[in-house]
């Protein structure tokens, strides 16, 4: 163990300079039935890159169909886009699912669509499901409601994000509705989790005092942006690249990388 | 009220190993989905009816000590959970009517939210 240590970060050296992102990593676009009107892929984009972001993570509820076309919209700008759903499990927990690419996305999607009961929007009360193109131009709508539990357990979720080489971020963990704590009242303990997320509602520290149990996993904070004025972007990596894999050394603190939450109070 | 009877007049599946139920006194009822609510909400010796499956529900009983859980909907848990439980000496056991059914048949039978 030591010496593949040693060798690794040897390795390291030799490579590329590690870079900064600054990043969002829980961005909803108008799939989100409880999303804005106004996020639409290029005004995604726009924001990110106006507030200094170069990466960001799109996470609609259960769904993926708005990810190719955000990414689309961002191409040739510094602006990386990761592919993302934000999964609800059978207990009601959110997680987020960060992927490398849309095909391995597209999988974990197959899964959820078997899953997800069928049931038909109310647009009235929980608002529209719309898939766009890249600049935000409607395609049709999704007519089966987004917002519910899926019948993939906690545990199963997390073996099939894992196995398709995602990350697997339970989502604002604080939060009484679809967090973590409140329904499954602590981490799993015999699961790998790759990070938590707590909301912007509160700080780093008054999460960790609140909540000791959370403490010992790398905490992430998102906006959980539903609107285009909820960015937070506080997350900063210090990673060779922005792929999966260097976002997990990032969390695991080894071979250089890191990241830490900044401050924005 | 012993956890024999209550499994013989509720029908209810035995998830884990059997043993001599008829020792077991079930002083309280408690339900809840919330995992956090059920751990400052239940009472030791108490039964807890839920329709959650996920194996934390087994470190939540053995925290608690409590008599047994009550699975409803037919919700399963996996073979882990159900080791996990063996292992921990917790009782699971399993109905497919829903919590406000199970609830009313055990209110029927006396079993009230505190022990008296």
């Amino acid at each position: 163990m030591g010496t593949w240590f040693t060798s690794n970060q040897k390795l390291t050296h030799k490579k590329l300079p590690l870079k900064t992102y600054l990043s969002e990593l829980h961005v909803h676009t108008v799939l989100s039935p409880c999303a804005g009107v106004e996020m639409i892929p290029p005004l995604i984009v726009k924001k990110a890159l106006d507030i200094g972001l170069n990466l960001i993570a799109i996470t609609d509820h259960n769904a993926s169909e708005n990810v190719p076309a955000v990414i689309k919209a961002a191409e040739g700008s510094d602006l990386t886009v990761l592919p993302g759903m934000e999964l609800q499990t059978e207990e009601d927990v959110h997680i987020l699912c960060l992927f490398d690419t849309v095909e391995q996305l597209n999988k974990l999607q197959e899964l959820v669509d078997k899953t997800l009961p069928d049931i038909k929007n109310n647009v009235e009360f929980f608002g529209e499901q719309f898939i766009v193109d890249q600049t935000g131009e409607f395609i049709q709508r999704k007519e089966r409601l987004l917002i519910n539990s899926t019948q993939l357990s906690f545990d199963e979720a997390f073996h099939a994000v894992t196995e398709l080489g995602g990350l697997f971020i339970p989502a604002h963990v604080n939060r009484q509705a679809f967090g973590l704590i409140d329904h499954l009242g602590f981490v799993p303990p015999d699961l790998d989790i790759d990070a938590l997320e707590i909301s912007r509602h509160i700080s780093l520290e008054e999460a960790k005092t609140k909540f000791p149990q959370i403490k010992s996993f790398p905490l992430i904070q998102s906006g959980d942006v539903h609107y285009i004025d909820d960015f937070l972007g506080v997350i900063q990596f210090i990673i060779e690249k922005p792929t999966i894999a260097e976002l997990k050394q990032a969390f695991m603190a080894i071979n250089g990388r890191s990241f830490k939450v900044i401050s924005h109070n | 009220m012993n956890l024999d009877e209550i499994i013989q007049i509720l029908n209810l599946k035995i998830l884990t190993n059997s043993k001599d139920f008829s020792t077991i006194k079930v002083k309280s009822g408690y339900c809840s989905d919330l995992l956090s609510c059920v751990m400052t909400g239940a009472e030791p010796e108490g039964l807890w009816i839920t329709l959650m499956s996920h194996s934390n529900i087994v470190a939540v009983a053995a925290l608690l000590d409590l008599a047994a859980i009550i699975i409803t909907e037919d919700a399963q848990p996996d073979q882990q959970t159900i080791d996990k439980a063996n292992e921990k000496d917790i009782i699971m056991l399993s109905s497919p009517d829903p919590n406000y059914e199970v609830i009313g048949q055990l209110w029927e039978l006396g079993l009230r939210a505190t022990k008296n």
